[in-house]
């Protein structure tokens, strides 16, 4: 089947505008290491809805839920959408405003320097930094591969005139439409920082939402209109409209995988470019409605891909990579040159999670690493900001060469990497409201975590198995709770923390 | 007021368990499968709850005291 190029010349003008936009939000720049890192914390609440929330929709919610839902159908948006509208909300409640208010106070950039500065302890940066460095590159691993995968699907025959990319059915191959994103994103995030990645995530958080819902309704047209479009699939598959197949244990434990947001190093650097707490109230009451606006379209064009049929035949072939259901959807049911915006619009969402990512590796690296154990009076500003772009260079030409290799499902990746996340909660809410942890009880955990997730991920055939519980259960629950269990035992066994730590931490309102 | 909203927190989290609906196949407006419309409900009401939240259980304690402190500086 022959192709447009349009839709890749559709892409190549909005990656082109995306640049300028990073580039434009580098004038702003102030030449210091926290604006570099959260914006001085100059950011109000609409940014801070916007930037927030695109960080946390990624290609999981577009690219995975629509994957996902043609697997195994609706029940996928109560497993996470609905309770991320729940939980997410919750932490950034009782998590983010506090963390926000400690940071502002004490000047902190990373989750490490929090842990470091509560629990009077340096070992515990050196333990939790390669733990959330390996559990951040499988997250971007997520946006990179997904990248690939979508421009693949929506460009395929387009370069058959040209006798260019057969082995890639003549669409941008996936090596290279990763790489251009790789390189798209690390432009921005290099020259704009915390500012740049800000303004482009409002952007991109825009133009997903809107060219998410307009796909929706193009989608359905072409099959007919909505009602006609569901009831291919009560036909066809009658499984995929209700969520029998889901066991109602597992349904329930799913609750736990939202917790992840709570310890997404990422998300805490966004927290902390708000500018008032007060900043945060408009994110915890449109996240859920902006999770609804987004996954609701996602899923039902899930649904429907299994059953759609175009000219007597199936739109997207029942052994389809999941990854490209969405791709193959948009490609087969809408126009060229629609078809080139709504791929941007899937694409607005991946970048807009991997920017943050990326920038919140490089101030990990140069906060947690460089400066705290060269010394930062031995760096002016401007090498800070060097150090910080290094690093981002760095990993992202890793997380790149890690894209290169066999894939797991979107889904299946992203759940192990927000189990793990889940899991250091219990971590996060006993610093901010808990007198009693120690920073024993706080390596117990984290050391607990290593184990029972390193454990459980290999009894999953490396996430090679989907389906994958652990006595029913998903495997976040073992994992969650032998962390709280370790982290409680230790800290009552070990000697309390210093009653200076106290007073500067559980003061004013902030104890319980 | 503080109590209701986190009864109302608590209740959400219930209703998200909707075994009532697990395998229900009747369509809403005809095309929105009964478990999706729910949860999509659910997600509305959580929103309601929220801005209750931001409403009357805000911690003011932390703009007064940032208003505080950004007068007199930051603590060492």
């Amino acid at each position: 089947m022959t192709g447009s190029l349009i839709p890749v010349y559709i892409i190549c003008g909005y990656l082109a505008l995306l640049l300028g936009l990073g580039l434009l939000s580098s004038r702003l720049f102030r030449g210091t290491s926290e604006d570099y890192m959260v914006a001085s914390h100059s950011i109000g609440p609409f940014l801070l809805l916007m930037s927030i929330f695109g960080t946390t929709m990624t290609a999981f919610a577009l690219v995975g839920s629509s994957g996902e839902a043609f697997k195994e159908g609706i029940g996928v948006y109560g497993m996470l959408a609905s309770s991320s509208g729940i939980v997410h909300s919750l932490v950034f409640f009782v998590v983010g405003v506090r963390l926000w208010h400690f940071g502002k106070r004490y000047g902190y950039m990373t989750q490490i320097e929090f842990f470091r500065d509560r629990l009077e302890n340096q070992t515990i940066g050196l333990l939790l930094f390669p733990v959330l460095v390996s559990l951040v590159v499988p997250y971007l691993l997520i946006g990179v591969i997904s990248s690939g995968t979508v421009i693949n699907g929506i460009t395929q025959g387009a370069f058959e005139p040209y006798h260019l990319f057969a082995g890639a059915k003549f669409g941008v191959p996936p090596w290279l439409g990763s790489l251009v994103i790789c390189c798209v994103v690390l432009m921005y995030v290099f020259f704009g920082g915390m500012r740049g990645t800000a303004w482009a995530n409002t952007f991109q958080t825009i133009v997903f939402m809107v060219l998410g819902v307009v796909t929706f309704f193009m989608i359905s047209q072409k099959l007919g209109g909505l009602q006609s479009a569901t009831q291919a699939v009560v036909s066809r598959h009658p499984d995929h409209i209700t969520r029998a197949g889901i066991s109602q244990l597992t349904f329930f434990t799913y609750l736990l995988v939202p917790l992840s947001v709570g310890m997404f190093p990422h998300l805490f650097q966004h927290w902390l470019t708000a500018r008032s707490a007060s900043s945060f109230k408009l994110p915890i009451v449109a996240h859920p409605i902006f999770i609804l606006i987004v996954w609701v379209p996602c899923v039902l064009v899930g649904i429907w891909a299994t059953s759609a049929m175009i000219d007597g035949h199936l739109v997207v072939p029942p052994k389809a990579n999941p990854n490209a259901v969405l791709a193959i959807m948009v490609k087969r049911l809408a126009g060229p040159v629609l078809s080139g915006f709504l791929t941007a619009g899937i694409l607005a969402a991946i970048m807009s999670s991997l920017d943050s990512q990326f920038l919140c590796l490089g101030t990990m690296f140069t906060n947690d690493i460089v400066l705290h154990y060269a010394g930062a009076d031995r760096f002016s500003e401007r090498q800070k900001v060097a150090f910080a772009r290094l690093f981002i260079v760095a990993i992202v030409a890793l997380t790149y060469g890690f894209s290169l290799m066999p894939t797991r499902r979107v889904f299946t990746l992203g759940i192990w990497c927000f189990s793990g996340f889940s899991s250091l909660f219990p971590l996060v809410v006993a610093a901010i409201y808990w007198k009693r942890l120690t920073a024993a009880g706080a390596m117990a955990s984290v050391v607990t975590v290593i184990v029972v997730w390193g454990t459980l991920f290999r009894q999953s055939a490396y996430g090679g198995n989907p389906h994958y519980t652990f006595l029913g259960m998903m495997p976040v629950v073992t994992i969650f709770a032998s962390s709280a269990v370790a982290l409680v035992l230790i800290s009552l066994i070990t000697r309390p923390p210093s009653e200076a730590t106290i007073r500067k931490f559980f003061q004013a309102g902030a104890s319980v | 007021m503080k109590y209701v909203v986190c009864g109302l927190v608590v209740a959400l989290i219930v209703l998200h368990q909707d075994f009532w609906f697990r395998d229900d196949s009747t369509l809403v407006f005809g095309f929105m499968p009964i478990g999706l419309a729910y949860h999509a409900a659910l997600s509305l009401e959580a929103g309601g709850v929220w801005l209750l939240a931001a409403l009357f259980c805000w911690p003011h304690w932390v703009d007064e005291e940032e208003s505080r402190l950004s007068g007199d500086g930051r603590p060492s």
